[in-house]
């Protein structure tokens, strides 16, 4: 996964990149596999893996497929990523270690949802029970959220766009 | 070697994290600043996932004769999240189809020399009226 990672920034073919991204997709899908997350890989493996690339070849056929060569960037980029890097590295020996299950993050509301959501809501599948019950009104929201960006999708590359593009092309033309 | 094997996921999340934000900030290709968006929100799931994982738990799917579940919670935000990341990205895409339309480039550096030259080219129209009457 890192290595794809490391490929996405020194590739400059748009479509390899692409492709690319689709496969470290696909990669953190089989990595919440292992770490039980069967749900979470599901949706990142037909979402992330699935729509994404569709999305982003969609857009290099309206857009281009070379990045520019440019010359190489400065150090500066380089040097906040490593001091952030080293911060958040510092961060990690506060974290309780991999897999410990008096961690902080069990010590919630977690306990009772696997207690009582078999009789309470009904599904075997807690993930389901939680998301679609308990934190219905997150479920809500996010819906919200898909509906505003498709309204901006449209706004932004639905119908205005070809009427736009016969304006630039015409400068003079008066606007109507 | 405990230290380290319990907090190896923590620091590849945080490696990922960084090469997302390497490409956000050193790249001026629009697209690409989207990819590492993306890398770095991977990050950010992976880093949830694996905080919610129990040594010898299985998935939360109830079932007989099984005791300990993975935390169900953190899985929940993230399927929101990941949504909600493929509708930005889809917005940002867009933007970068209507960016591409309006100045014929996807490179910000380019796009940032024009946007000048308007502005020059701007002041200079309106010098010109002002001292022309």
């Amino acid at each position: 996964m890192v290595v794809t990672a490391y490929a996405l920034v020194q590739i400059r073919s748009l479509f390899a990149v692409a492709m690319m991204s689709g496969i470290y997709s696909l990669l953190a899908a089989s990595l919440y596999l292992v770490m039980d997350a069967v749900d979470v890989a599901f949706t990142e493996a037909a979402v992330g893996a699935g729509i994404s690339t569709v999305l982003m070849l969609g857009t290099l056929a309206l857009t281009t497929r070379m990045e520019k060569v440019t010359h190489k960037p400065g150090l500066t980029p380089l040097l906040i990523v490593v001091a952030t890097g080293a911060l958040l590295i510092y961060a990690t020996f506060d974290m309780p270690p991999y897999g410990d299950p008096a961690a902080p993050i069990h010590n919630g509301v977690s306990a009772r949802f696997i207690e009582r959501s078999g009789e309470e809501v009904g599904p075997p599948n807690i993930v389901t029970s939680v998301l679609a019950s308990y934190r219905g009104y997150d479920t809500l929201g996010e819906v919200t959220v898909i509906f505003t960006a498709a309204v901006g999708v449209m706004a932004l590359i639905g119908r205005g766009r070809s009427r736009r593009r016969k304006k630039s092309d015409d400068p003079e033309a008066p606007n109507t | 070697m405990e230290l380290i094997t319990g907090l190896f996921n923590y620091w590849v999340v945080v490696f990922l994290m960084m090469i997302g934000f390497y490409m956000v900030i050193s790249h001026h290709n629009l697209v690409k600043k989207i990819v590492g968006l993306n890398i770095f929100q991977v990050s950010v799931f992976v880093f949830y996932i694996s905080m919610s994982k129990i040594k010898g738990a299985t998935a939360p799917i109830l079932a007989d004769g099984i005791e300990v579940y993975s935390n169900p919670l953190p899985h929940v935000l993230i399927l929101t999240a990941i949504v909600v990341g493929v509708a930005t990205t889809a917005l940002g895409l867009a933007l970068t189809v209507r960016i591409k339309d309006a100045f014929g480039s996807i490179e910000d550096d380019e796009i940032e020399a024009m946007e000048i030259e308007e502005c020059v080219a701007e002041d200079v129209d309106a010098n010109g009226k002002e001292a022309s009457p």
